[in-house]
């Protein structure tokens, strides 16, 4: 079954909900022709067959939260031509690094019998703080078009098309009324990284968040924008460190909004 | 017999969702260990629920899984619901259950297809197996799509459904637009009838066990969003009596809790118990199927959970196709409520079995204190139970067959790894 010709892909787990590898799974009309293209040497979820490296393109998903898994992604990246990370876990640390905001310590004893059997490291973090990423997709969950396009751009040894604008743009592409202007629904649109559609603010909610920061955002203009629609400091802080909380620029927003909160305490760092 | 003496070990479990390991032991012609270890990391949800307002609970726990996210979702508003003292009726009710009709659609047809099938065939996965099969991998991949439009229909997306709320939706269809989905349900209940026959004559290893059933049932419906927990030995209980009846334990070789029944012990969730508990309530076409395939009105071969997937995805195309003949528009995309201090549960029956959601909110909605068990910390020991019987049984098989046989047994139950370690019960010892 082994194809020699064809570039070979990996699939790699690491702390994260499964569903942007099965987003691949999900391309129903793509899928056959993309295990055409590619040889599918290792993707647990999808086979049995597990070929040892090196592979030509590593697709991760997840971030690292456990010492055993900060070195597996070493071995990783060792034997991978080319990394993409896929999703908000694996680009951003995902929703699990709302623990990076609490004591992991009181986390583990809280919710577990025998914590001593629990093996984790306090932070959750994304694998471009570990190895060299080649390219991040972003997204909770990927978007399974742009999933292609990485896959056919790396085929093709081309630079995949993902725009880094905000969900605004994309917004206004649809021809959609803005939540914000319209109703006073307080959205995360402007700040955040087109890729979804701009489906939220089709269904009449406002954005929050999926895709992660978009280049250089004004989040505390939206920030102010949000307070003055009446949202209180809490919800502000909340929006910001939700999917994608632990990355840089709506981190830093949710520690200033947490320091208006409560002036007298002493920073966390990060 | 011989008196063998191995260790089987499977470091990476292929084709379940999430990382797990399977471990056998035998020595002298005896099967010592049998289990299914869980290595994926924890996420502490139960954790960091805690001080979030209770609203943002569809979109927190639909994180706990890619696959299975409409069944966090329903959980989370139904126990919030509970709360606040609001019960969404009539069409908002209906679209819930349209919904998770995709998502079991979705979930039960990428595990049939892609998952499950290629054991019984041969074949390392469903691409290999679209090599010398392609037409069935095809339909396949056509009646899952069709599940996964469903729930971008109503949700938004197939993966984490953007348009769920505690009250409702955000926004509903009108019944022109959900007209839309008649025709693709119409083939796609053929062909669901076409995958029953196809799973029924597989062949199967000859192994039944005495199961303890555990899940919802409904006086009038076959069972996804709400009922009372019954088993068939006896238990018959409100889900808001779910902790005195049940309990986790947590063991070394496990980052998920395992579930027992307080004096029973392991019990089995998902697509075997809603059979055996709820038969009477599937379609007539269902019903007439299972019976020309069979199957009976009880199966308690795991390895023929297959072919009760395959009843349950007939079931549910019929069902969404009921839904969507039926639909009239609600008044409101949602209901209206005000946070208030109190405790909710909510249970629905994931594609994988039942999961069960507790809530405990302070006067403005914050979280206090949030449980959830989902339906593969549950069916663990069942897992193992059965890990320790096939081995018994097979001992004649050479080592590679017996493996595969194992990993098989495995993936009887779909299970999903990455749910089962997220669900961290607060202990007080």
């Amino acid at each position: 079954m082994s194809d020699t010709h064809k570039p070979k892909l990996a699939v790699w787990k690491f702390a994260s909900c499964d569903g942007c590898q099965l987003s691949l799974l999900d391309c129903e009309d793509e899928l056959l022709a993309v295990a055409g293209a590619v040889d599918i040497a290792y993707f647990p979820e999808a086979t049995r067959r597990m070929d040892g490296g090196p592979y030509d393109l590593s697709l991760v998903e997840g971030s690292i939260t456990t010492p055993h898994d900060a070195e597996r992604i070493q071995a990783i990246r060792k034997v991978s031509k080319t990394l993409v990370t896929i999703g908000a876990c694996a680009t951003s640390g995902g929703i699990q690094a709302l623990r990076n905001f609490r004591d992991v310590k009181a986390f583990t004893s809280l919710v577990y019998a025998h914590p001593a059997y629990i093996d984790t490291l306090a932070q959750s973090t994304p694998i471009a703080e570990h190895v060299k990423v080649d390219f991040e997709l972003r997204g909770c969950p990927i978007n399974k078009a742009q999933l292609v396009e990485v896959i056919s751009a790396f085929l093709n040894q081309r630079k995949p098309l993902v725009p880094h604008h905000s969900v605004c743009v994309e917004c206004k592409l649809k021809e959609q009324v803005c939540v914000m202007v319209a109703h006073q629904t307080p959205c995360l649109g402007p700040v955040t990284q087109a890729g979804c559609g701009a489906l939220c603010p089709g269904f009449a909610r406002g954005c929050y968040g999926c895709f992660g920061p978009k280049e250089s955002p004004n989040t505390s203009s939206i920030a102010q924008q949000w307070r003055e629609m009446g949202a209180s400091e809490q919800q502000i802080l909340q929006a910001f460190r939700g999917i994608n909380g632990y990355s840089e620029a709506f981190r830093v927003e949710s520690e200033r909004i947490e320091k208006r909160l409560h002036p007298s305490d002493d920073p966390k760092t990060p | 017999m011989d008196k063998r003496t191995e260790v089987i070990q499977v470091d990476v479990l292929a084709r379940v969702e999430g990382e797990g390991a399977l471990y056998l032991k035998m020595d002298g012609g005896e099967v010592k260990e049998a289990q299914l270890r869980i290595f994926e990391p924890p996420r502490f949800f139960e954790a960091f629920l805690r001080g979030r307002d209770f609203r943002e609970t569809p979109d927190i726990t639909a994180r706990i899984c890619g696959i299975c996210p409409v069944a966090y979702q329903m959980g989370a508003c139904h126990a919030a619901e509970q709360i606040v003292g609001i019960h969404p009726e009539g069409p908002l009710r209906e679209l819930r259950r349209l919904l998770y009709c995709g998502e079991w659609i979705e979930s039960h047809v990428l595990h049939i297809y892609m998952l499950h099938a290629p054991d019984f065939l041969g074949y390392e996965s469903a691409i290999a197996m679209a090599e010398h099969h392609a037409e069935v991998v095809e339909r396949g991949l056509r009646l899952k799509k069709i599940g996964n439009e469903l729930m971008s229909f109503i949700g938004g997306r197939e993966v984490h459904p953007i348009n769920i709320k505690v009250g409702g939706f955000y926004k509903v269809p009108t019944v022109k637009e959900i007209r839309t989905l008649r025709e693709r349900l119409l083939w796609g209940r053929d062909a669901a009838i076409e995958t029953v026959r196809w799973t029924a004559a597989l062949d199967f290893p000859d192994f039944n066990r005495d199961y303890e059933f555990v899940s919802l049932r409904h006086p009038d419906e076959y069972p996804l969003n709400e009922g009372r927990l019954v088993s068939n030995r006896g238990l018959d209980i409100d889900i808001s009596d779910f902790g005195d009846h049940f309990e986790e334990e947590h063991v070394e070789r496990s980052n998920a809790l395992q579930a027992i029944h307080k004096g029973h012990g392991p019990y089995m969730v998902g697509p075997l118990a809603r059979y055996h508990n709820n038969f009477d309530l599937l379609t007539p076409t269902c019903q007439e199927l299972a019976r020309e395939v069979g199957l009976g009105e009880s199966c308690t071969n795991p390895f023929q959970s297959i072919v009760v997937r395959s009843i349950e995805v007939l079931y549910a195309y019929e069902e969404a196709l009921r839904i969507v003949d039926a639909y009239t528009e609600p008044d409101a995309p949602s209901l209206d409520f005000t946070p208030r201090a109190g405790t909710g549960h909510g249970c629905t029956e994931a594609p994988r079995g039942i999961c069960y959601h507790r809530y405990t909110t302070d006067d403005n909605g914050i979280l206090l204190d949030a449980q959830i068990v989902p339906p593969t910390s549950q069916n663990q020991k069942s897992v193992e139970e059965d890990l320790l019987h096939l081995a018994r049984q097979s001992m004649h098989l050479p080592t590679e067959d017996l493996t595969w046989r194992c990993e098989q047994a495995i993936r009887n139950y779909d299970p999903c790894i990455s749910c089962a370690t997220h669900f961290l019960k607060i202990f007080v010892e």
